[in-house]
């Protein structure tokens, strides 16, 4: 009989992020050459984890057509020269969908199914733009299931101002700026530079190296955010300066169990507590965090008082300011988003749930007075997912100090 | 010392007007320590199949570049540089597409000087320079990263190679100065002059890493960014580049001119001394021990510009032109969209001859293949062949045990003709007699669809006269391989009046399927490669029977370069098969082939070269010579040469003027991949219009103009 099993956080590492579009760094390069060297360069991090032993790769992507198609996580699997006994597959919660594949191995990994896999996620919203692709069944709108709001994320966020009407643009737009300022200065300090693989991408002038996100903007200031364009209502709040972008990337992450990581000599950079998923009205699909987070806590037995750290996905600042103000946390909180966020670095959907996760594990690293972190993000047709992580540097003399 | 910055390379630059400029792009890398590397992407705008090509305008853009990023390098800007090239392809070479057109050897000079003028600044850039061999790398092509401090390779490298002694030419942009003294003399040679002459091999990245022309290899995934960082800690001194290759004191003293003279030797009894690039190249390595670069520049500039104003190498380009492109859309080809499904192959006979097609039909084609013979036991014996030919593929690893299995599924050995029924293709391989032939045909017309191809591989019937008994004789198509099967890359396809287009196009997929090139030529004895095969013997017999040595025919017959000489080529074909040869021609055109009576007592005798226990030839066999004795007008050597050139290219000319072939070139085509006459022939009708042969016997050349040399 399998045993239960801790769960553990080894590694991870994504690819710098790129502007979606033909202008964008990424055009030339495909979405599965993206993951493919996000897993090469987390293996190459990783020496010890024996290869042939890993048990799954699962591989996220919001469109699984074209270069994102043919089962992903196989296919990747088998580009990035894993041996050809390790399987993988394709899986997909929109933007949860790194998030999703990481929560799915664990519980593999957990109920003793599985000891060594690699999650991720690829979205390369040049070659897919948001909502290629899709059918939707009338039966959505004709049954008034959803509004039609629900399929357009910006429309979503807008509803969330309708709902907390003190959740003002003034309000998010100051979120937005502090998003850029912290990672200009985590870019500075070369925190978010430490788990990004470099890759090489062809352009008209010749070949290139991604080193750094491409959509960084230190230089945003309230004035410039507040003379910005309301592309999805006139006179609305959401604007392309309190969102993220459209952009290009890929992360991935290597999961163990505690034993395994312990056999093969694997560093625990963080240890997983619980992780929930949990549904909202489509339409407003940006407060998901809140009812997944409480789910999260509920199940971990903690409550939000014990978190040292938050990463919350910046789809847009909106909707992190409404999980900021149900838990009564100020927005400029120094534990939320402490090196920035997607409104700086970018949000290739499927792919953003590792990143938080990298970021937070190097938190920790530095954080030995923080015990507990949660990664979280709302997700398309109104989801939101929820993982809280303990630190494994965790002493009680330095949250004393601190 | 040559002063390249004072040639003025733009009348050069200005012929090659039309050229696809590979362009030199340059992007910044940031390096760890704030440092900088300036990447050079070579790149011409084209997908992979039209790689990167190195004409005299990309090479002024390429030394513009290197300039500019010189400067950089001066004011501090840039710490390192890197060349490499677009997806799958570094560079194949120079531009050879105007190089027959160059008017005089000053022009073949500049090209040479070009080259080092750009290519060399790569080494004085001002700081460490890098080549990231990304993919096929050809001639020039590795050329440029020989003037690079550090090379990486990808792992995925198809092919790298320095292909030009196999074109007449040499290793002329520092190749065959730089290469001995990075890789040792012995690798060196290898690259430069042993594999172009084994039907020019190329090699593959870990051979690169292994002989030494790379410091490291790196996988495909990440082969960019691994090579930049692999840079990187180069030049942080993180990384240590030891070149166990290279030539120390010990080798340039006692193994250098030891390894040339073995070489030469080697060269000497297999190619003869005729052909002038692998000789030209010896002496250029052999020279590369000693003395600066730029000396040893200096003398490839002059070498390179003797040879590309020579016959050998226009007749070498000419060559290639037609291996490479005339080959693969060949003349007279209908339609291939014509062409019938091959579904299950037939082949009517199982012995050695029909054992090797089915074995090749079934490896290549993957269809059933039926064999089928007069007994059993024979049946049996060419079954046994197949599976004993596929067990040792197993066993080498070229296939897997799967991959055995279904060949060996596949093949079927019956004396039950009736089981040829669903054939879509029947090839005879039976006893060389007509009426024989006609009476297999005839046998499995009735079992057969009327729509089924029959091929044969008749080298001396009539191909008509084989279908005349036949209701259907328009699917009867010839089809004539040159042993060994499996190795020589030719088939004439024979056309009949009555086959037709179908026929034909199905006969010409399945020998592309079968991955041989197809000539089609018309249905006359001989075809074309045993018709001029039979001239050459004949006069050799000729020439014998009055009288003369089998030396000095041997001698007589050198100048021309040929892979063996005749007595030589008597032995491997066999004297009863020459004999037989000599004598179809004869009686096909008595005036004009010699039939020679000593050949068929030499074959009656058995044995024409004596050679020792391991098969290696002492001279010729002293009851041989007893035989052919008693002539008593022998020719000079001059004199035999001179019938015999006279005679090819009479025979050249009557074919083309009963179109038994589209055009010279399709000769020339056949005799270089069914006779193996050498690219520095041209094959066989530039030899004879550059010698005078076509103006004596026709007052006129094969080809307007010569393929030859330039004026000096």
């Amino acid at each position: 009989m399998a045993e239960r099993a801790d769960v553990v956080f080894v590694d991870g590492v994504r690819t710098p992020f790129g502007k979606a579009g033909e202008k964008g760094m990424y055009w030339n390069t495909r979405a599965d050459d993206l993951v493919v060297k996000a897993i090469v360069g987390l293996l190459e991090r990783n020496p010890n984890a024996p290869k042939d032993q890993i048990d799954d790769v699962a591989i996220a992507a919001t469109t699984q057509t074209g270069d994102q198609g043919l089962t992903i996580g196989r296919s990747a699997a088998i580009l990035a020269g894993l041996p050809k006994s390790v399987p993988g597959f394709a899986i997909d919660r929109m933007c949860a969908g790194a998030m999703t594949s990481v929560a799915m191995l664990a519980g593999s990994i957990g109920y003793g199914q599985y000891r060594l896999a690699i999650g991720g996620g690829v979205e390369h919203m040049g070659h897919h733009p948001m909502g290629s692709g899709v059918d939707p069944n009338p039966r959505f709108v004709a049954e008034k299931m959803v509004s039609e709001d629900a399929l357009v994320m910006g429309a979503t966020a807008e509803r969330i101002h309708d709902r907390f009407p003190h959740l003002t643009k003034e309000r998010a737009d100051r979120y937005a700026l502090g998003s850029q300022q912290r990672t200009a200065s985590a870019y500075e300090a070369g925190k978010i530079q430490q788990d990004l693989v470099p890759v090489a991408i062809r352009t008209t002038e010749g070949w290139g190296l991604a080193t750094r996100d491409e959509v960084m903007r230190p230089e945003t200031t309230l004035e410039g955010l507040a003379g910005l364009k309301t592309p999805f209502r006139p006179h609305g709040r959401v604007t392309a300066g309190n969102a993220s972008g459209l952009n290009d990337g890929a992360t991935a992450a290597l999961l163990a169990s505690g034993d395994a990581a312990k056999e093969y000599g694997l560093n625990v950079k963080m240890k997983l507590v619980s992780y929930a998923f949990a549904g909202v009205d489509p339409a407003i699909m940006g407060i998901g965090p809140v009812p997944a987070t409480e789910k999260a806590l509920r199940i971990a037995g903690l409550k939000m008082d014990d978190i040292g750290i938050l990463e919350v996905n910046e789809a847009f600042a909106v909707q992190v300011l409404s999980l900021l103000d149900h838990y009564g946390i100020d927005d400029d909180d120094p534990r939320v988003n402490p090196w920035g966020g997607a409104i700086a670095v970018g949000h290739p959907l499927a792919s953003s749930g590792v990143r938080l996760m990298n970021q937070l594990a190097s938190q920790f690293a530095e954080r030995p007075d923080v015990r507990y972190g949660i990664t979280t993000m709302c997700v398309g047709l109104g989801q939101g997912g929820t993982m809280i992580w303990e630190n494994p540097n965790y002493s009680r003399k330095a949250a004393k100090k601190a | 010392m040559t002063d390249y910055t004072k040639i003025d390379f733009t009348e050069l630059a200005g012929m090659f007007d039309d050229e696809v400029v590979t362009h030199s792009y340059v992007r910044d890398i940031p390096l760890s320590a704030g440092r900088t590397l300036a990447l050079v992407t070579l790149d011409n705008g084209r997908d992979h199949t039209r790689p990167n090509t190195l004409g005299p305008n990309t090479l002024l853009e390429y030394a513009a570049t290197l300039d500019r990023l010189a400067e950089r390098a001066a004011a501090g800007e840039i710490h390192a540089v890197a060349v490499t090239g677009k997806p799958f392809i570094l560079a194949a070479g120079a531009d050879l597409s105007k190089v027959s057109q160059l008017p005089n050897r000053e022009s073949g000079l500049r090209i040479a000087q070009l080259g080092h003028f750009a290519l060399g600044k790569l080494a004085t850039v001002g700081v460490p320079s890098f080549a990231f061999i990304n993919g096929l790398a050809l001639g020039g092509g590795v050329e440029i990263g020989l003037h690079a401090d550090y090379r990486t390779v990808d792992a995925s490298l198809p092919a790298l190679a320095l292909p030009e002694v196999f074109l007449g030419m040499i290793p002329g942009w520092g190749g065959a100065t730089l290469l001995p003294n990075l890789i040792g003399i012995e690798n060196a040679l290898k690259i430069v002059v042993e594999n172009p002459l084994k039907q020019n091999r190329t090699i593959k990245a870990p051979d690169v890493l292994e002989l030494g022309i790379a410091d490291v290899m790196f996988p495909s995934v990440n082969y960019l960014e691994d090579s930049i960082r692999w840079a990187d800690d180069v030049l942080s001194g993180r990384v240590k580049v030891k070149r166990p290759n290279e030539p120390g004191k010990v080798e340039r003293l006692v193994k250098w001119d030891a390894a040339i003279g073995i070489a030469k030797k080697m060269l000497q009894s297999r190619i003869g001394t005729v052909p002038k690039s692998p000789y030209a190249a010896l002496e250029l390595l052999k020279a590369a021990k000693s003395g600066t670069r730029e000396e040893g520049f200096a003398r490839e500039d002059e070498m390179l510009a003797d040879l590309v104003s020579g016959d050998q190498f226009h007749a070498s380009i000419y060559a290639f032109n037609l291996v490479q492109k005339r080959a693969k859309r060949p003349a007279g080809a209908p339609d291939k969209a014509l062409a019938k499904p091959v579904t299950k192959v037939g082949v009517l006979g199982a012995g050695y001859m029909a054992s090797q097609f089915a074995l090749l039909f079934l490896r290549r084609l993957q269809v059933p293949v039926i064999i089928t013979d007069l007994d059993q036991e024979r049946v049996d014996k060419g079954v046994a062949y197949i599976t004993g030919e596929i067990d040792t593929l197993l066993g080498k690893g070229r296939i897997s045990p799967d991959e055995a299995n279904r060949l060996k599924a596949l093949v079927h050995g019956t004396t039950d003709k009736s089981e040829f029924a669903d054939c879509d293709w029947v090839i005879e391989a039976v006893f060389e007699e007509l009426s024989i032939k006609q009476d297999v045909f005839a046998e499995i017309e009735k079992v057969v669809s009327p729509e089924a191809v029959l091929a044969t591989n008749t080298s001396s019937l009539s191909v008509e006269e084989i279908g005349a008994k036949l209701e259907h004789p328009e699917r009867v198509v010839g089809f004539h391989f040159f042993t060994p099967v499996a190795v020589m890359p030719l088939i004439e396809v024979v056309k009949t009046s009555k086959t037709d287009d179908a026929t034909l196009s199905t006969a010409m997929v399945t020998a592309a399927k079968l991955k041989k090139n197809a000539v089609i030529t018309a249905d006359t004895p001989g075809f074309v490669v045993n018709r001029l095969l039979a001239v050459l013997l004949g006069e050799a017999m000729r020439a014998v029977d009055e009288g003369t040595s089998f030396e000095t025919v041997d001698q007589a017959m050198a100048p021309l370069g040929l892979p063996m000489a005749p007595s030589a080529l008597l032995d491997l074909v066999g004297l009863k098969v020459g004999a037989h040869v000599l004598d179809t021609h004869h009686a096909a055109f008595p005036d004009r082939f010699y039939r020679s009576e000593n050949l068929h007592a030499l074959a009656d005798y058995g044995t024409l070269l004596e050679k020792d226990d391991k098969g290696k030839v002492k001279g010729f066999d002293k009851g041989a010579l007893k035989i052919v004795a008693g002539g008593t007008n022998p020719s000079t050597a001059e004199e035999i040469l001179t019938r015999l050139e006279d005679g090819l290219a009479r025979e050249t000319r009557l074919m083309l003027d009963d179109e038994v072939v589209a055009a010279a070139e399709d000769i020339d085509l056949c005799m270089i991949l069914g006779a193996g006459f050498p690219f520095q022939m041209g094959g066989l009708t530039p030899y004879l219009d550059r010698v005078g042969a076509s103006e004596r016997v026709f007052g006129d050349t094969f080809h307007h103009p010569p393929v030859k040399g330039v004026e000096s």
